[in-house]
């Protein structure tokens, strides 16, 4: 049985490497700064969580407005200050907390709270490496998000607060200090946090890709990656590519906000009477380089949530997920697409609209990997043996709300719809669940699936459940109302819905959906207690509790620097033989070789590999005259 | 063990929620009474107000947390006694499996009640003619969306119910099939270059703004957006708007006219945008400081105003406003301009009302609007073009 074992290498010679790295671990290096990638996901993930409630909390304060516009809360001012005087809020800071609420959730937690923390877990992982490319670029990476969203929360402390031109930051409103109180103090804090955020995605983003390109372990081929890795080292790819162009916008905008430049300022008249001396900009300059990051983002945000779903799925459906090279292609077509669809956020800003006919082809194009995602999932599921972890149910919500939010983007993504519901709450509606939603939900269906890899313990299942169906119902509740607000025109960012006579039909939906959110927020008090009791006095851990086939769970529940304590493992496998016939359990791992699963192995296991087939239907034939015989 | 581990929760438990309780009322002790260290009598007992009803709900949902632990501890026991018994445990992925069932059937009625309810509070049909066509997409869009929709979210959570787990059987184990996935990439395919093909065109047609030949010409009309406020501009008898340049706004020329230009003249300046019906409107949309976005969602028009980039809309509106009354059973039904780009603090109040109006009313409108050269304007002018006038004879004198 050589010839099936060729990728077996004799020499464990990782060990000698290993005992270089060893210091003497104190606790500032354990802790703090650690250039261990276990530690620095686990870093990611509790200031991502953090950043989460502090933005949720944000999210609740701008509700409870929404609700009761005409009610004071003195409770408000006691905790706000002079940003809600008289218990109510202030408008200028209403839109700041639209603002801030955005930029952390967008950046802060689905970028990287969501990939920083799965990346730097898995990565190393799932593919057999002992730490990433550069270790401490990784601990930079962390740090340097650290500051930067230590920035983004202290300008609720500068005099006039955070910035507040909406999380898109268009200019001239974002370069003109004089024409919003937040364009002031608080928007220079944002454009420094946001500097700091990008060198640290891109830090992250090399060590990503570098690792999975250069260090995998033997036998570990791209096409054997699990598809969570897939997802993140695409996502890497992304942000590396457009990371970039952001900055540069963020570059000129400060150039236009402190040296008198006019990137994209031109004849602008202040408060009627005041004319500025700009001329020759173009606001629509800064919109171009702000969503060719943009769009690239929003995929950012749900790759990593994507791929950690379709693992977890297949894991609990103790199936293979369906169609595993569809979808990797279709992350692939999803990242090259998402490069040309930017002018989609454009179409009626006064971009040329021939522009807009192009960018409309090529967006409704991108719908199309989508939807074989979407039916792949599905096939996943379909006569699967489907066990409900925490984390399934996540994974599941995730593709509800993918489907029901992606669908409304077939609308946006139109030209001529969109010029009535461009800017509505329909857009509200459709982000929210297709990448809020549905990438919160990526996240937390990885939080619970790979607790037990991090913290060494078990979540508890009930209060997952509890959560599941508690945030699931809430969001649901909170943004399908939206959709018919967005078609009934009503516009998004609006302090209030008094001033207009047409929109007073909708302050009683408002008061609903606040309701509705104050119960998802709630819920996540249940998940905050599971995580953190959890972590002290969860049950202790086994090594592989979904008995799942991907390298991770081969590493011992106690952390080692470096991951596994002996030799790495040899990979011989793609990480889905679930419930494959003929084998004993229903799960083979990875690490598992072909020739010890003679009665498993299908002609199907040795494409790329003649003399391993050759070898397999030599075997079949002879089971079968054995049989024969008897 | 079980029960051991009950009674010793449960006096944890209870001893928690009365420190919880003490917690509170020490909160409520020391929120009180900084209140009244700061504020007068009066605004005391408004805060107090305040701290009361958040205590309120701390309380109440601290009673929940309570109600749901002592649901789960019983679960738990229920669990436990079952298993020393030799019964079957409760089986949660039955359960779970249920739940997603009644999910199914809960969100479809949901979603139901939504189209019916909500559904029903949208925007009339559109009140313009290329807004006909939206409407005609967006229609053709939901219906093969709902579809999509319907069907595949019965799919997940009938498959999550039928195929919940049983340990006697195992997954079917089906790597990839390329014919269903070769369907299913090239039907998505297919509906959205369908999608495609028909909004392309009606973008292009929408979008295409030129006055065609033999067309009478579209009735011009500026409005231009500044924090937080729109300004309208009616050409005179001559049909023409005069010559703008930003340099020029001031406490008295708001908008910047530059008087020199003789089709100024008559410009004339209006509160409300009256249009007349079945005419084709050009509106030219400008911006002063920040970006806005005229937004007139009964015509189905939307376009940004960018400072320093002149941008212009072309419709022709259908149904007056006292038709639309009528229609939808609404006397005071209006329609408004909406600015829908975030510009600061007020924008959220960024009205302006539009009327579209027979014809020989819009002409009566009209002839009652005022001018934008006032009296004031002249009176500047002429002191300018005098001061002018003056100069060169200064500069003569001194030669």
């Amino acid at each position: 049985m050589s010839t099936l074992s060729v990728q077996d290498h004799g020499v464990a010679h990782h060990e000698d490497d290993h005992g270089q790295h060893h210091h003497k671990a104190t606790f500032l290096n354990t802790y703090i700064f650690s250039q261990d990638h276990k530690m620095i996901a686990k870093q990611f993930l509790i200031t991502g969580m953090t950043m989460a409630f502090i933005a949720m909390i944000l999210s609740i304060l701008f509700r409870i407005q929404l609700a009761y516009p005409d009610k004071a809360f003195p409770l408000m001012e006691t905790l706000l200050g002079r940003f809600a005087p008289g218990g109510r809020l202030d408008s200028n800071f209403y839109l700041a907390l639209v603002t801030i609420h955005g930029t952390i959730m967008v950046f802060f937690v689905l970028t990287a709270g969501l990939s920083g923390t799965f990346a730097n877990l898995l990565i190393p992982l799932q593919l057999g490496v002992r730490d990433m490319a550069s270790p401490f670029m990784n601990m930079l990476s962390y740090w340097f998000f650290f500051i930067a969203s230590v920035i983004m929360l202290s300008s609720f402390l500068v005099q006039k607060g955070p910035a507040s031109g909406g999380w898109t930051i268009y200019p001239p409103l974002s370069a003109l200090p004089k024409a919003m109180p937040g364009s002031g103090m608080g928007m220079t804090l944002w454009l420094i946090s946001m500097v700091l955020f990008i060198a640290s995605q891109l830090m992250a983003g090399i060590n990503y890709v570098s690792t999975i390109l250069n260090m995998r372990t033997k036998g570990m081929d791209l096409w054997k990656m699990p598809l969570s890795v897939w997802a993140l080292f695409l996502t890497a790819i992304l942000g590396v590519l457009s990371f970039p162009v952001l900055v540069a916008g963020v570059v000129l905008l400060v150039f236009d906000r402190s040296f008198g430049t006019s990137f994209y300022l031109s004849e602008i008249v202040l408060n009627g009477t005041q004319i500025q001396p700009y001329e020759g900009g173009s606001p629509i300059l800064f919109q171009h380089l702000f969503w060719f990051l943009g769009h690239p983002e929003v995929y950012i945000v749900i790759m990593p949530a994507m791929g950690i779903s379709s693992e977890v799925m297949s894991v609990n459906s103790r199936k293979p997920i369906f169609g595993y090279h569809a979808m990797v292609y279709s992350l692939i077509g999803i990242t090259v697409l998402s490069f040309i669809v930017w002018g989609h956020h454009m179409f009626v800003t006064g971009m040329n609209p021939f522009l807009g006919g192009v960018f409309m082809i090529t967006t409704l194009i991108i719908a199309v990997p989508s939807a074989v995602k979407t039916f792949n999932w599905l096939a996943t599921l379909w006569r699967g043996n489907i066990r409900f972890t925490s984390a399934m149910l996540f994974a599941i919500g995730m593709v509800s709300f993918f489907i029901s939010g992606g669908l409304t983007g077939i609308f946006l993504g139109n030209a001529a719809l969109d010029i009535n519901l461009h800017d509505t709450y329909f857009v509200v509606a459709h982000f929210h669940l297709v990448m809020g939603s549905a990438a919160i939900f990526g996240m937390l269906a990885g939080v619970y699936h790979w607790f037990p890899k991090m913290f060494g313990r078990m979540m508890n299942e009930r209060l997952g459940y509890l959560h599941f169906w508690l945030t699931f119902i809430g969001a649901y509740l909170v943004f399908f109302p939206m959709h018919f607000m967005g078609l009934d025109g009503v516009p998004r960012r609006y302090y209030a819905f008094t001033e207009f006579e047409s929109m007073k039909q909708w302050l009683s939906v408002n008061t609903f959906v606040t309701w509705a959110a104050i119960m998802s927020a709630v819920a996540q008090v249940a998940f905050l207690f599971n995580f953190i009791h959890s972590i002290f006095w969860g049950k202790k851990a086994p090594q592989n509790p979904w008995e799942s086939n991907t390298l991770e769970w081969t590493t011992p529940v106690e952390h080692l620097h470096g991951n596994w304590p002996g030799e790495i493992p040899t990979v011989y496998r793609w990480p889905y033989d679930y419930s494959k016939p003929g084998a004993e359990h229903d799960f083979i791992p990875q690490t598992v070789p072909l020739s010890q699963t003679m009665s498993s192995n299908l002609p199907h296991d040795f494409e790329d590999n003649p003399v391993g087939l050759e070898e397999h239907t030599k075997w079949a034939s002879t089971q079968k005259s054995n049989e024969e015989v008897k | 063990m079980g029960f051991k581990n009950l009674i010793n929760s449960k006096k944890i438990l209870s001893l928690l929620a009365v420190f919880m309780l003490l917690g509170t009322s020490m909160l409520f002790a020391q929120g009180t009474e900084s209140a009244g260290a700061t504020a007068s009598p009066a605004a005391d007992a408004v805060k107090d107000n305040g701290l009361a009803t958040a205590g309120y709900y701390i309380l109440l949902f601290l009673i929940v947390c309570f109600v749901i632990g002592i649901v789960g501890k019983i679960l738990r026991v229920f669990d436990l006694t079952q298993q020393i018994q030799g019964k079957e445990p409760i089986n949660w992925n039955n359960v779970m499996g249920i739940c997603c069932l009644i999910f199914l059937i809960a969100g479809a009625y949901g979603a139901y009640w939504e189209f019916t309810v909500h559904g029903s509070m949208i925007l009339p049909g559109a009140a313009s003619e290329h807004g006909v066509k939206i409407d005609e997409m967006f229609w053709t869009t939901t219906v093969l969306t709902m579809i999509v929709f319907v069907i595949t979210q019965i799919l997940l959570f009938t498959f999550l119910f039928r195929y919940r787990y049983n340990a006697k059987r195992r997954g079917h184990f089906l790597p990839h099939n390329n014919t269903i996935e070769k369907v299913w990439t090239i039907a998505p395919a297919i509906v959205l270059t369908i999608l495609v093909i028909f909004g392309f065109f009606t973008w292009q047609k929408i979008t295409d703004n030129v006055d065609a030949k033999g067309e009478p010409a579209s009735i011009n009309i500026d409005i231009t957006g500044h924090q937080f406020a729109w300004e309208l501009r009616y050409p005179g008898k001559d049909a023409r708007l005069g010559a703008t340049n930003y340099k020029l706004i001031s406490g008295i020329n708001k908008l910047g006219i530059n008087f020199k230009d003789k089709n100024s003249y008559d410009d004339l300046q209006a509160d409300t945008m009256y249009l007349p019906v079945r005419k084709s409107v050009r509106l030219n949309i400008h911006a002063q400081d920040v970006i806005h976005s005229v937004y007139m969602p009964h015509f189905r028009v939307q376009l940004n105003a960018v400072p320093g980039l002149p941008v212009f809309f072309k419709f022709k509106p259908t149904i007056t406003t006292a038709e639309m009354r009528t229609k939808l059973d609404k006397p005071n039904f209006e329609y408004e301009i909406l600015c829908n780009k975030i510009c600061g603090g007020s924008h959220y109040n960024m009205k302006k009302i539009v009327r579209v109006v027979t014809e020989a009313e819009y002409q009566a409108w009209l002839s009652q609007q005022k001018p934008y050269l006032t009296d004031g304007i002249k009176k500047d002018l002429k002191f300018a073009a005098e001061k002018k006038e003056v100069q060169p004879n200064r500069l003569a004198l001194n030669n």
